[in-house]
């Protein structure tokens, strides 16, 4: 089953961690695949279209205008205000996501051009901490919000986390609020929120900002959830259905708008952008159209 | 003295010297012995234990007391502290959740909304009302309340009582996370003064689903948390029954929120827990109610938007160019 055991498997298969010439089995059909053949398709197997996830910056360097892509505060980064230790301190874990993603942080944000139209991005990046939302993610997030009310841009979120970060305990909770609330007055602002849902997206995430959009688009087979699958088994001890909590299971029930190919994202985010940001008679609307 | 019924581990020397008392009594009545001395000893006693117990207690034992059964729950403060409550029942599209409640009351004489996350105190009703755990029918029932409330102009007050949102197949497929996200987003952005008290339980997005406000108040005993205890002690520790070192770490209970700038009060509980006299925990909790009450009142609704806006905006510590802020 999809939602079994999907995201530890997957998430081994990162770009750095595959030595050239060396192949991956592609989860959905079984077969055996080239992962240059992957890595060249934005992660997505060709054949049977099974989305490995993919990094923030891979999303980034795919999904803008050649050269148009800001970063924006890089220098955010986690800090320690718990001093919190379990089997090891919180800042040794730190290093160890950094040192194992490439990135400082779970989240990079900045603005960048989407087929000429304009937007702040944050994008989460799984490999950092499982994406767990910290002070410092939440922070990131926050500012992405509040750059697209300042400069009127459409915000666009790619969610990839695997709920909160414990080891921030409250503050990591309060990451909800904070997002959230940024998104009201981007709201009230009347500028447009289109949330991604990449695989997975599971707790504080799902519960804020992630189901927030104004659009809510979803990757294929994507695990999209509040209560992961354990604690909903162990407290109901109901049987879970097939595709429970998959990007499918949420398009039947009426909670996303969209699942979208990675591959068409690009071009399916300037459509909807162009319908309900850029409206039919602005002269950028004609280039684009054109 | 009433022998409670329930005891936790560390209140067995208290229910020892109960028992002591409870005999002694019986035996001066029986013997006609004068053991007024002896009483009074044992009464004592037992202040004294109650006072060292619960001047000592671990982050664990907090968790424990604010789960305890005896514990007030939201609806005895409600009818402690105000007058004529209505309860408004259904999210008007499927159904009426018991797990957390609304309606209106009239505190010192002005109409407030409620909303409050209710536990059952015998077994018939903790099953009706789901353990404490609210459904998305739960949060969107809370959020037409408050709309109603922004719409007349009631203050809010909001009573978090939860482990947490239910989790289950039928909450996923009804979007549970949607529920609660939206009530994050529109509480931050609504136009009238709210309070929320953590009276027991603040289980993890479940609580805040209800607790986006311009006050957060708490129970001395009670504990805010990202996650159970158990539950993170399960991951991080790969052992459930780490979890008294879990809430030690994860510095749930009511001082450390303080100390976090998460909570705005912490309110006093009597000696031995606000399960030992709830009237006496009622009291302090009006009486903070009312003064924060006031204090909103005094803010016209954009500064009072702004200032709810700022407050969580700043809430979390991160590094900036090798800087800690907030």
């Amino acid at each position: 089953m999809h939602f079994d055991k999907p995201t530890y498997t997957v998430r081994k298969t990162r770009k750095k961690d595959i030595p050239k010439g060396v192949y991956t089995k592609d989860p959905a059909s079984g077969e055996i695949i080239f992962n240059k053949e992957i890595e060249d398709n934005q992660m997505v197997v060709p054949k049977s279209g099974h989305h490995f996830p993919i990094g923030a910056r891979a999303r980034i360097a795919k999904l803008f205008d050649e050269g148009t892509f800001v970063e924006a505060e890089a220098g955010v980064k986690s800090s320690d205000p718990l001093k919190f230790i379990d089997s090891q301190p919180y800042p040794e874990r730190l290093k160890r996501y950094e040192r194992d993603s490439g990135l400082p942080e779970a989240v990079v944000c900045g603005t960048g051009k989407i087929h000429g139209i304009e937007v702040s991005v944050a994008v989460m990046d799984f490999r950092f901490c499982g994406g767990a939302m910290g002070a410092a993610a939440g922070e990131k997030i926050t500012r992405a919000i509040e750059t697209a009310a300042k400069k009127k841009l459409p915000c666009i979120i790619f969610s990839a986390s695997g709920g909160a970060r414990m080891q921030e305990g409250i503050y990591s909770l309060m990451q909800m609020a904070k997002t959230s609330a940024a998104l009201g007055r981007l709201a009230a602002a009347k500028l447009p929120y289109i949330s991604v849902l990449t695989h997975p997206t599971m707790g504080g995430v799902t519960a804020s900002f992630a189901t927030l959009g104004d659009i809510i688009l979803a990757e294929p087979g994507a695990l999209v959830g509040f209560a992961g699958a354990r604690v909903i088994k162990d407290t109901t001890k109901q049987t879970l259905p097939a595709g429970f909590q998959t990007a499918e299971f949420l398009l039947k029930h009426g909670l996303i708008d969209q699942i979208v190919s990675r591959l068409a994202l690009r071009d399916r985010l300037r459509d909807l952008l162009l319908a309900v940001y850029v409206g039919k008679k602005t002269p950028v609307a004609a280039a684009v159209r054109n | 003295m009433e022998t409670p019924a329930y005891v936790l581990e560390f209140e067995k020397p208290l229910r020892e010297l109960t028992k002591q008392l409870d005999e002694l009594r019986q035996q001066s009545i029986e013997t006609h012995i004068d053991l007024a001395k002896e009483i009074r000893d044992i009464e004592g006693k037992i202040e004294a234990t109650h006072r060292d117990i619960y001047s000592n207690l671990s982050p664990w034992q907090k968790v424990q007391i604010a789960r305890h059964p005896k514990r007030p729950y939201a609806l005895d403060y409600v009818h402690a502290i105000c007058e004529g409550f209505q309860e408004l029942h259904g999210d008007r599209q499927f159904k009426d959740d018991q797990a957390l409640i609304g309606g209106t009351a009239f505190f010192n004489g002005d109409a407030v909304m409620i909303i409050a996350q209710q536990k059952g105190r015998d077994p018939k009703e903790r099953i009706a009302r789901n353990f404490g755990m609210a459904q998305p029918e739960g949060y969107r029932k809370a959020l037409r309340l408050m709309k109603m409330a922004e719409k007349f102009n009631l203050p809010v007050f909001t009573f978090i009582d939860t482990p947490g949102a239910f989790p289950g197949i039928e909450s996923e497929a009804r979007h549970v996370s949607e529920a609660i996200a939206v009530n994050l987003r529109e509480m931050a952005m609504l136009r009238t003064p709210t309070i929320s008290v953590v009276v027991g339980e603040g289980g993890s997005g479940g609580a805040l689903g209800i607790g986006v406000t311009d006050r957060v108040l708490i129970f001395e005993n009670s504990y805010y948390s990202v996650i159970s205890p158990e539950g993170c002690a399960a991951i991080l520790w790969k052992d459930g029954a780490k979890a008294p070192l879990a809430a030690e770490a994860l510095k749930v209970t009511a001082d450390s929120l303080e100390k976090l700038g998460v909570v705005d009060e912490v309110v006093a509980e009597p000696a031995g827990g606000a399960h030992n006299d709830p009237a006496q925990a009622a009291a302090v909790l009006k009486y903070s109610l009312h003064k924060h009450l006031n204090d909103l009142r005094a803010l016209d609704p954009e500064k009072l938007l702004d200032t709810r806006y700022e407050r969580y905006r700043h809430l979390g510590v991160f590094e900036e160019a090798g800087v800690v802020r907030s």
